[in-house]
Order: structure tokens, then sequence, then C-alpha cells
């Protein structure tokens, strides 16, 4: 397919080394021209640094966006998302670089720009239209869609300065959401409102995903850009540094930016090994069933979580044992190794791998952290190792249907998200005569 | 409420998922075919001189309709007297100007009477400095519309003009007055107004476009302008009739636009012939400085978002 962006060696540099000539007052400007032939004979003769100190907001970024794609944003603050944004929606020109779009822009960049806080709602509608490219006999045909979708019917002829900002924004959200742009930007939009409001954007972006508009989005918010987006562009200090699939490019960045970058950690040195005279841990991995380390774990999917160590000692009855916590610091559980296999038997000296299943569709979205330990509970409670954060992973949701999350599209609370048999009994008669309900509604 | 929770709702989008790379049950947007050409391409600039665009300013020119609407909404909002003050300010200068200059100092008029030729002055010239004066902080009072959405930058300071001109429709109608309380007979080239105020709109179009440029880049121009603007005023025939300055500086009077406009706003008053050669002259020095001012809006235009 071809694509519908093309972007090549798209760079954009913001001078803050010294003034930059474009912030000069007149005077400086003045100055800056008679000094510049003086300068050039210096910097020919070696006496000054030919380039200025000068920043990249963007550098080298190069790629191709196929229509219908819904492709993140990410990096942190700084990285070039927003700047990248801006040239594509040609409100900023690039310093270097080419880019190609087929087929019209719009932007929900920033919600309510253009609103004026004097005039009506319904004034605003018109000139925010206009501003965002809607043609007025296009507005005049969807104004009263626009206005039952922003859901303030009643206040539609009142200065929006009078709104609240709940109102505000959900009139602002109203005109964007009705752009009929082939491709859409936009930069943190949906991170605003109340929960029902949010909802109602939800839908409305997968509408413009199901009409298979093409959307650029940017957010900080990884579980949105998992799940709203396929593709992944990681944009770092103005470079991309991954592009590629939702889920790893997230998954990516999530390690870095935490700095628990490893799903498998191991110590090669067994004299710096965590552990004492009895037992030393050699390595922590998280595993899929396949047997691969996997830093990602379909929510579905099995996770083992495997503890390789070496009895030094003779006879030592050992357990190990690990701690789950998730993002939010919860202690979602502790679990020892109960197995009879081991579970009393004094160890013979060697080297043991141990493994922990969860079962799928046990664990919530999100990452989680891994502490191991090494217990002896026989004959006295003795604690021989324990290594807090040693390994981490993230649950994914990606192509579902069949998870615990069933059809609902919010994010689903809870520590676990366990899949539990339900049953439902049928009883034909009931005690709950209709036109008593009737009468209730009324009420 | 079990699920939905307290979280936001937006951190997990999206339905079930399809399988990437498949577009399975998609409908097709109706203008999901491409282009065989991009219908935009952007990149670094190469030239030091862009082109006009004037057929993107054209396909603006809604936005251009609701932004001046804006202006002059918002401008007599919460007003006790609304638009009356687009006459009232020319009308009480007239007043002042009429007693100190006509009573007290006698200036000549031209045997018009002096209400009437001073007012055939203020009239473009206030709406010609309003415009520029408007158009000088435009850009920069709209940098939150720069920085967040792309349309032609011209539609801005066009805009501030744009509005100025109705105020001028309003104030005319003292004109109107003025002509039938002084018993002016009505002649046809009263029909020269329209060209004459389509004149002063491109003067004004092409100093406004110059001045917002600017004044993005220095901020000095905010402070200059009122000054340039009196002295201005000052070298234009508002408040006395060309004929009072020696033969020999005449010239240089006529080489200000606004001379030949004003004159020719007279003349299309009192139905007196009109000096050709000066409107022709104003107008050839008000086309070269509108596309000399788009030029260079152009030119700077390009870093307006950065340096905004």
């Amino acid at each position: 397919m071809r694509p519908i962006i093309r972007v090549e060696n798209l760079g954009k540099q913001y001078g803050f080394g010294g003034l930059h000539p474009a912030y000069m007052t007149f005077r400086e400007a003045a100055a800056a021209a008679v000094v510049r032939p003086f300068k050039r004979v210096r910097r020919r003769r070696g006496m000054q640094p030919a380039t200025e100190e000068r920043q990249w907001a963007l550098k080298d970024v190069s790629f191709e966006i196929e229509p219908g794609e819904v492709v993140g944003l990410i990096g942190n603050n700084g990285a070039g998302k927003s700047t990248l944004l801006k040239i594509l929606s040609r409100i900023v020109e690039p310093t270097t670089g080419t880019f190609e779009l087929y087929g019209r822009i719009g932007s929900l960049l920033e919600v309510g720009t253009g609103f004026h806080p004097d005039l009506s709602g319904r004034e605003n509608i018109f000139l925010n239209g206009a501003l965002l490219g809607i043609k007025r006999a296009e507005l005049q045909r969807r104004f009263d869609e626009i206005v039952a979708f922003s859901e303030i019917e009643q206040f539609i002829d009142l200065p929006v300065k009078w709104y609240s900002s709940g109102m505000y924004l959900r009139l602002a959200f109203s005109v964007a959401a009705h752009l009929n742009t082939e491709i859409l930007t936009m930069d943190e939009v949906l991170a605003v409102g109340d929960i029902s409001f949010q909802q109602k954007c939800i839908d409305k972006v997968n509408e413009i995903r199901e009409q298979g508009r093409t959307i650029l989005f940017v957010s900080h918010s990884m579980s949105a850009v998992t799940r709203l987006c396929e593709r992944v562009i990681l944009l770092d200090k103005g470079r991309v540094v991954k592009d590629g699939a939702a889920a790893e490019v997230v998954g990516d960045y999530m390690g870095e930016s935490m700095n628990v970058t490893t799903a498998v950690r191991e110590w090669p040195d067994p004299q710096s090994a965590p552990g004492n005279e009895v037992v030393r841990i050699r390595r922590v991995r998280v595993r899929t069933g396949e047997g691969d380390t996997a830093p990602q774990v379909d929510i579905r999917n099995s996770v083992g979580i495997e503890m390789t160590y070496e009895v030094l000692q003779p006879n030592q009855i050992l357990t190990p044992s690990f701690d789950l916590f998730n993002e939010q610091g919860v202690h979602v559980f502790a679990v020892h190794d109960v197995g009879p296999e081991w579970r009393r038997e004094p160890r013979p000296v060697g080297r043991y791998v141990s493994t922990m299943w969860i079962p799928g569709n046990t664990l919530s979205e999100g990452r989680l952290l891994v502490q191991a330990s090494v217990l002896s509970y026989h004959p006295g409670l003795r604690l021989h190792m324990r290594e807090p954060n040693v390994v981490t992973f993230r649950v994914v949701e990606s192509e579902g249907g069949d998870s615990a999350r069933g059809d609902y599209v919010g994010a689903v609370p809870g520590v676990v998200r366990p899949l539990l048999p339900w049953q439902t009994d049928f009883y034909q008669t009931t005690d709950i005569a209709p036109n008593r309900s009737k009468g209730l509604s009324g009420v | 409420m079990g699920i939905g929770g307290n979280e936001s709702v937006l951190a997990s989008a999206v339905p079930a998922r399809r399988a990437p790379g498949t577009c399975a049950g998609r409908a097709s947007h109706p203008s999901l075919a491409l282009p065989e050409h991009p219908l935009i391409k952007g990149g670094a600039r190469t030239a030091a001189w862009p082109s006009l665009n004037v057929r993107e300013l054209w396909s603006y020119r809604e936005l251009l309709y609701f932004l001046t609407w804006r202006d002059i909404k918002v401008r007599y909002k919460q007003t006790a007297m609304g638009a009356a003050w687009a006459v009232l300010q020319p009308f009480v200068t007239m007043l002042v100007f009429t007693l100190f200059f006509s009573i007290f100092i006698g200036v000549p008029s031209d045997r018009i009477p002096y209400p009437v030729f001073v007012y055939a002055g203020l009239l473009p010239w206030t709406f010609f400095a309003g415009a520029v004066n408007n158009s000088s902080g435009s850009l920069v009072g709209s940098s939150a519309l720069i920085t967040k959405v792309y349309f032609p930058r011209m539609i801005i300071p066009a805009a501030a003009v744009g509005a100025g001109l109705v105020d001028l429709a309003v104030a005319a109608v003292i004109l109107v007055g003025l002509v039938f309380v002084y018993g002016l007979s009505p002649t046809w080239s009263l029909l020269m107004l329209l060209p004459l105020v389509l004149l002063t709109t491109v003067l004004a179009m092409g100093v406004g476009l110059l001045i917002s440029a600017l004044t993005v880049r220095y901020r000095d121009v905010r402070h200059a302008l009122p000054f340039v603007l009196q002295i201005w005023m000052f070298a234009s025939p508002i408040i006395y009739p060309q004929s009072v300055v020696p033969e020999k500086w005449r010239w240089v009077l006529t080489l200000n636009p606004l001379t030949g406009v004003i004159e020719g706003f007279r003349s299309a008053l009192v139905g007196r012939e009109f000096d050709w050669p000066a409107l022709g002259l104003a107008a050839g020095i008000s086309f070269a400085l509108l596309i000399a001012g788009a030029l260079v809006f152009r030119r700077l235009e390009r870093v307006f978002a950065d340096l905004i």
C-alpha cells in the first residue's frame, strides 16, 4: 500500500546559544550586521568555531505511515513529539528535510483553540470550525449533531466565559471531533474531562479508526498508547529510537524510563551473588511456557518466574519464594514453594532451578516487579537471601476478546484479573409487577 | 460500581484489538483513495522569497470572514453604546477640529464647509490608522492560534483591516448627514467613494502586513508606531488643504498615497474635478506597498510560530 505520510530526514533546530537572530531587537540586529564581516574573517582564521551552540529538537527523522494506521508517538518531555506534529501540521517549518501528506491533516493539537470567551457557544462553534478548516455549509449541516455531542444544548447561546471548564471542553472537543480530514493528530487531547466524557471520546476515536482514517497519537499514558495504537514510534532527543509494534516499543520505553531494564538478572561471580554460606542465587528471569525470557506477557498466557540458585551446604531444607508488586507498589501476592518434592527434604549440594508458574488470566495489565527470596522453615525460620526488584515484566492485553475483559473497553480496576466461571439460573416467575416498576420510574 | 472504577476510562481506550496489519471489517473513509500527488508538501524552505500563494488565501476566505466578524462582535460586546462608538469618535474629533482649526485659527478649506472638509479627511485616516494599529498587534495577540493551528497567517492582519472597514461604513453615515446639512447636492462622483475606500483598504493592508510581521520580529515597532502615525497624520492634508503647502514642496505631499485618497474623498463629496494623476500615483504606491508588504510577510512568516 502507498503511504499517506512520508517523512524524510526531518530536522528542527532551535538556537539557544547566544542570541538567536530572530530574537534580536532592531538595534542588536544592526549591531550584528556591522560585526558579521569581522566574525567571518576570524572564523576563517580559525579563531572562532564555525558552528554555534544549537539544539536540535528533531533530527534525521524519517518514516512512512500507511492509510488507516493508528500510530503512537512516545518519548520523554522534549523528545520532539509535539515538534513533529507541529511540523506535519505546518505550524512550524522544519530546518531540514521534507514531508509529503497524501491527504488533508486535521489537528486536535489543542482543543478550544480560538475560542473567544465573550462569544456564545454557537458563535464559537462556527469560528472554531472555520479555524479547523471545516466549511460553513458543512458546519451548518452538522450543527445539531455537534451540539448534541457536546451535551450543552441549553447553554449554547451563552458566552463561553460563563461555562464550567467541563462544558468548555466538551464543546471544544465536539467541534474538533467532527473534523473530516483523512489524517488526524492528537496531542494528549484525550487526557481530560470526566469519565463519562472520556468514554464518549473513546467511542469517537474508535469511530474514526473504524472509518479507516489515519491517526497520529501523542500521549504519556502508555496504557492508552498500547490499546489505541498498532504501531508506536519512540523518540528520544529528537531522534527515532524505535519504530515497531506497540507493545514492544512501549515495553522498551517503560523498562528504560523506570531504570529496571531487565526481565533477566544474572550474577556471573558467585562471590558477589546475593546469598550466604548456605545458598547463593545465580539467576532470576521471567519466562514463557516455551522457555524464552519475556519482558512482555500476554494477559491470557501463563508466565514463569524462574530462580537458579546454588546450595553450598548439604542437608539444608530450603524454600524459594517470590513476591510480586505492581506499579503502584501494591503487594500483589507472596508465594513460596509448597510442592511436596523438596518441601521438607534436605537438599544435596548443587545447582537448582525453581520456577513458579502464574496461570494466564490471573494478573492485571501493567508492570510487575519481582522480589526473590530463599528461606528456611526448619529447624527455625531463617532468611538466606532476599533481593527486591530483581526482575520486571509487563502484562499486556493485545488482540483480544477472550480475556476477562470481555466486551468492556475501559480501564479495568483491580490488582488481579482472574477469569472466573459464572453461573446464571433462570426463573420464569417474577415478584416485580410491570406496573409497579413503571410507577417507580415516575418518582 | 466494579468495572469502570475511578481510573481514567480513556487510559484503556479501545475495543478488542484486531490482529496487527489486518484491516478487515473497517469501512473505508470516503476519501481514502489516495491522490496521485501529495496534497501537502512541506520541508525546509530553500527560496528566500516564497510565493504569495494567493489561491490558498482564497480558499480560507471563510476564516477571514469569521475572524473579522469576531473582531467586530467582540469589540462592542458589553459596551453600553455598541457600534455608536464607531460614529462618536470621528464625530467628536470633527467637532473639536472644526472649533480649533476653523473657528479659532481660520484654516482655509478650499471653499468646502470645514466640518465636511475635515470629516472627509478624518474618515479615511481613522480607518487607515486604526487598521494599521490593530494589525500591528494582531499576530502577537493571536499567538494561541498561530502556535496551534495552520492557516495562512495573512488572514490575521487582514481581519484587523476588515474590522476597521465595518467601522468606516458605520462612520460614513455622519458624512451623508453632513452632506445634507450643508445642502451639498450629491453628484455621480459620489460613486467614486467606493473605489477610494478600496484604495485605502489596499494601502492599509500593505502597511498592516508589513507592520504586523515586523512587530513579531522586532517588538520595537509597537513603540515606534504611534509616533510614526502621528507624523503621518500631519503629513496628510486632513486638517489643512493641499493648497496651503508651498508649490515647490507639494510633490512631497503627493508621494503620500493618503493625500490622493483624502483629496479624492473631498472631490467625490462636493463634485469637483478629480486630480487623476495624484490618484493614479496613490494607487500605484498603494499596490506596490501591498505587494511588498505581502512578500515581507511571507518571508518572515516562517518563523512566527517559533518566535511568538
